[in-house]
C-alpha cells in the first residue's frame, strides 16, 4: 500500500430512521441503522464492510455518499466535511463519489439504452458535445468489457453479469475517486462473480480507485479487501487489516462469523470447530442495553449488559469494541 | 454412503420441457440418479441448470402446461412416480417425501397459524385427531429447536424470524416421518450465522431420524460440509457425480474443476487473481446434440461439438459426462 493518506474520514457517523405510528403519524421511536461509527478509507485501498443482513452496512454506505441526510457525525472527503452539505455545494462534489448497486436489474432504467444509461452522469455534470459524449461512452464500454455494438440495446437484452458491467461503466463515467460497491456480486452466479470481481480489481489498478466494498460474502472480501470492518447491529465491532482479521479474529462476533462460513473442502469441514451462535439479531429499533452483541455472545460478562464497550485501538491497524479486549 | 443398499429412489432418463411463447425450454435433459436410504445427496449448479426443476418434476409440483415431462421413470418404493395420478402423488407428498423450500416467508401461509400448518399434514396423512396432532406438533417444534414450543404454536409466520421460519418449514416437512426430505436451497436466504444453526440442526436430525436427504444448493461450501455424495448439474444435465471427498479432491469434469477454481479460498494463500469461466450458460431452447459446456470449456475439441458426451462411470461411484480426461 502507498503512503496512508485517508481519502474519506468517517467520524461518529449516526444514521437514525424515524418510526411513525398512529393516525397522527407521531414519531414513536427510531431505527438506529448506523450508530456511531468511525473509520478511515485510505487512497487506493479497498475497505471491506461485512455483516449480516440488517446490520446497517448498506445504510452506512449510502450515508457516506450522502444519499441520506445523516443524523449526526462527520464525513470528510479529502478535507471537506460533506455531512452537513446541501444542494449545489454537494452536487459539485458528486462526481468524486459514485456507487455500484446490488441488483443490476433494478438499478438500470429499462426504457433507456445502454448508451444513454452510461451517458446520464455525463449529461448531468459535464457539458460535452455529441461526438465527445459518444466517444466517452465507447471508451467506458471498452473499459468494462462491453461490446460497442451493444450501445443501442436495452438492459433486458443483457445477462446479469453484463448488466452489472453497465452499472460499473455508469459509475466510472465521471472519473470518480471513491466508489461504494453495495453487494455488487450478490445477485450473480458463482462463475460470473469472478468475472466482475476481476474487472473491479483491474479498474482499481488502472484508475487508482478507492472502494468501499459492502458484502456479506466473507470469502470474496478476503480476496478483494485490504482492510475489513465488521458491523453488527449498527456498530463496527472490529476493524483490521485483512490478514489480521482472517488469521486471528479478536472480537467474539468476528470469531463466530468467520467460523460459520462453509469452506469448499470436505476434509477441512469435518475437522473444523464451529461456534454456533444462539438466537437472532435483535431489532435495531430496540437494541439491548450495553454491548449490542451481549444477547448472543458466548463470552458474555456482567459488564456487557451494562456498558457499551468503547471502540479502541488494540494494535497497529486493529480496532475493536469489546470489554474482553 | 451405505454400500450395496437398494436405492430408495431411482430416477432414469428424466426429461422436462417447458413450452413458452418464444419456443421450448429443455430444462432437464436425460437426468438419471439414485438415492440410497439415509444418504445425503447434494445437488449443485448455477441458476437455470435444472436442479430445482428435476425435483419438482419428480413430485409433480410443476404446473402442466407449460411443463411437460417427456420421458423417464422415477421408481420410489417399487412404483413409478411419473406414472402416478395426482391423487396417488398427493398421498406421497408431505407424508413419505417432505420438502423444504428456499424462501420460508413465501412457502408458509401468512393467514394460518404455524400450529395449524404443522397439524394439517398430520391430520390428513396420519389420521390423527386434534389433540394427538397438537401433541405431535409441539414435539416437532421442540425437535427443530424452537424454544417455548407450546405457546409458539399459535403464532403466525410473521412473528418468527427468518431462521425460525425455516425451522418451522423443516418441522412441517418432517411431520409424517418421511423417507426422503428434499431441501431446495434451504439456507440461501439466511445469514451465515443462521445458516450454521440450520446446518447443525440438519446434521443432528439425520442422526436421530435417518431419512435420506436431497440438498439442492449453489454453495459448494455448504455441500462440502454435509453431503455424502454430490451431483453437479449444468445446462439441464448431470455432468458429474461422485462421493463428496472424491469430487472435491479429484474433480474430472472441466466445469466442476473451473467452478472450484473460481471460488476464493477462505484459508491458505490468497490467489492474486480469480480464475473465471468466460462466457454465459447455454440457452436451453432445443434438445442438446453437443456438450452444453463446450463454448466455455478449455479442453473442448471437435468431438464435443458433434456429440453430447454420455455420462460414464470412471471409478468407484464416480461418473462424469466428458470426453476429456485430466492427465493422471
Amino acid at each position: 500500500m502507498n503512503a496512508q493518506h485517508p481519502l474519506v474520514q468517517v467520524r461518529n457517523l449516526k444514521m437514525y430512521f424515524p418510526i411513525y405510528r398512529g393516525v397522527l403519524r407521531r414519531q414513536v421511536g427510531e431505527v438506529k441503522a448506523v450508530d456511531d461509527i468511525s473509520f478511515d478509507i485510505f487512497k487506493g485501498e479497498t475497505l471491506g464492510l461485512v455483516g449480516e443482513s440488517g446490520c446497517g452496512k448498506s445504510s452506512a454506505g449510502r450515508a457516506i455518499l450522502r444519499l441520506y441526510d445523516v443524523t449526526d457525525g462527520q464525513i470528510i472527503l479529502e478535507g471537506t466535511d460533506i455531512a452537513a452539505m446541501h444542494g449545489k455545494e454537494l452536487r459539485r462534489l458528486r462526481p468524486e463519489m459514485q456507487m455500484i448497486f446490488q441488483d443490476p436489474q433494478a438499478s438500470l432504467n429499462p426504457r433507456m439504452t445502454v448508451a444513454s444509461i452510461i451517458a446520464e452522469p455525463l449529461d448531468e455534470h459535464r457539458k460535452l458535445d455529441k461526438r465527445a459524449r459518444m466517444e466517452r461512452v465507447f471508451e467506458l464500454m471498452d473499459a468494462v468489457g462491453l461490446n460497442r455494438d451493444f450501445a443501442n440495446r436495452f438492459p433486458h437484452e443483457f445477462s446479469g453479469g453484463q448488466r452489472q458491467r453497465i452499472g460499473i461503466a455508469r459509475a466510472l463515467a465521471l472519473n470518480p475517486k471513491f466508489i461504494v460497491c453495495d453487494e455488487p456480486i450478490a445477485a450473480l452466479d458463482v462463475s460470473i462473480q469472478a468475472q466482475v470481481v476481476n474487472l473491479l480489481e483491474d479498474l482499481q489498478e488502472r484508475m487508482g480507485l478507492t472502494y468501499l466494498f459492502i458484502s456479506h460474502d466473507l470469502s470474496m472480501v478476503r480476496h478483494l479487501a485490504t482492510r475489513v470492518a465488521v458491523m453488527y447491529l449498527g456498530r463496527i465491532v472490529e476493524l483490521a487489516t485483512r490478514d489480521q482479521l482472517y488469521e486471528n479474529p479478536r472480537h467474539p462476533y468476528t470469531e463466530a462469523l468467520l467460523s460459520a462460513v462453509p469452506e469448499p473442502d470436505p476434509s477441512l469441514e469435518s475437522t473444523r470447530q464451529r461456534i454456533i451462535l444462539q438466537g437472532d439479531v435483535p431489532s435495531p429499533a430496540n437494541p439491548p442495553k450495553g454491548c449490542n452483541f451481549c444477547t448472543r455472545c458466548p463470552k458474555v460478562m456482567d459488564i456487557c449488559t451494562q456498558e457499551t464497550p468503547p471502540f479502541k485501538k488494540l494494535e497497529d491497524g486493529r480496532y475493536a469494541a469489546c470489554h474482553l479486549l | 454412503m451405505p454400500e450395496g443398499a437398494a436405492p430408495i429412489l431411482d430416477v432414469s432418463g428424466l426429461k422436462t420441457v417447458f413450452t413458452t411463447r418464444s419456443g421450448e425450454v429443455h430444462a432437464v435433459n436425460s437426468v438419471s440418479f439414485n438415492l440410497a436410504p439415509g444418504e445425503l445427496l447434494g445437488v449443485v449448479g448455477e441458476s437455470g441448470s435444472g436442479k430445482s426443476v428435476t425435483m419438482m418434476s419428480l413430485i409433480g409440483l410443476l404446473p402442466s402446461p407449460p411443463a411437460e415431462i417427456r420421458g423417464g421413470t422415477a421408481m420410489f418404493d417399487g412404483h413409478d412416480m411419473l406414472a402416478m395420478s395426482q391423487d396417488e402423488l398427493r398421498q406421497i407428498r408431505g407424508s413419505r417425501i417432505g420438502f423444504v423450500f428456499q424462501d420460508p416467508m413465501t412457502s408458509l401461509n401468512p393467514v394460518f397459524s404455524v400450529g395449524f400448518q404443522l397439524m394439517e399434514p398430520l391430520r390428513v396423512h396420519m389420521n390423527m385427531n386434534k389433540a394427538q396432532a397438537r401433541a405431535r406438533a409441539i414435539e416437532l417444534l421442540e425437535l427443530v429447536g424452537i424454544p417455548d414450543a407450546e405457546s409458539r404454536l399459535d403464532n403466525f409466520p410473521h412473528q418468527f424470524s427468518g431462521g425460525m421460519r425455516q425451522r418451522v418449514m423443516i418441522a412441517i416437512a418432517l411431520a409424517c416421518d418421511p423417507q426422503i426430505l428434499i431441501a431446495d436451497e434451504p439456507t440461501t436466504a439466511l445469514d451465515v450465522t443462521i445458516q450454521a444453526q440450520i446446518l447443525e440442526l440438519v446434521k443432528e436430525l439425520r442422526q436421530k431420524l435417518g431419512m435420506a436427504i436431497i440438498w439442492i444448493t449453489h454453495d459448494l461450501g455448504v455441500i462440502a460440509g454435509i453431503a455424502d455424495r454430490v451431483r453437479v448439474m449444468y445446462g439441464g444435465q448431470v455432468v458429474e457425480q461422485a462421493p463428496v471427498r472424491e469430487l472435491f479432491s479429484n474433480p474430472l469434469h472441466p466445469y466442476t474443476r473451473a467452478l472450484l477454481e473460481t471460488l476464493p479460498g477462505f484459508v491458505g494463500a490468497r490467489s492474486k487473481r480469480l480464475r473465471t469461466i468466460e462466457g454465459q450458460p447455454p440457452s436451453l431452447d432445443r434438445q442438446p446434440t453437443s456438450c452444453p459446456f463446450r463454448t466455455r470449456c478449455r479442453h473442448a475439441n471437435d468431438q464435443c461439438a458433434r456429440e453430447n458426451p454420455p455420462i460414464r462411470t470412471i471409478a468407484n461411484g464416480h461418473d462424469v459426462a466428458c470426453f476429456w480426461r485430466p492427465d493422471a
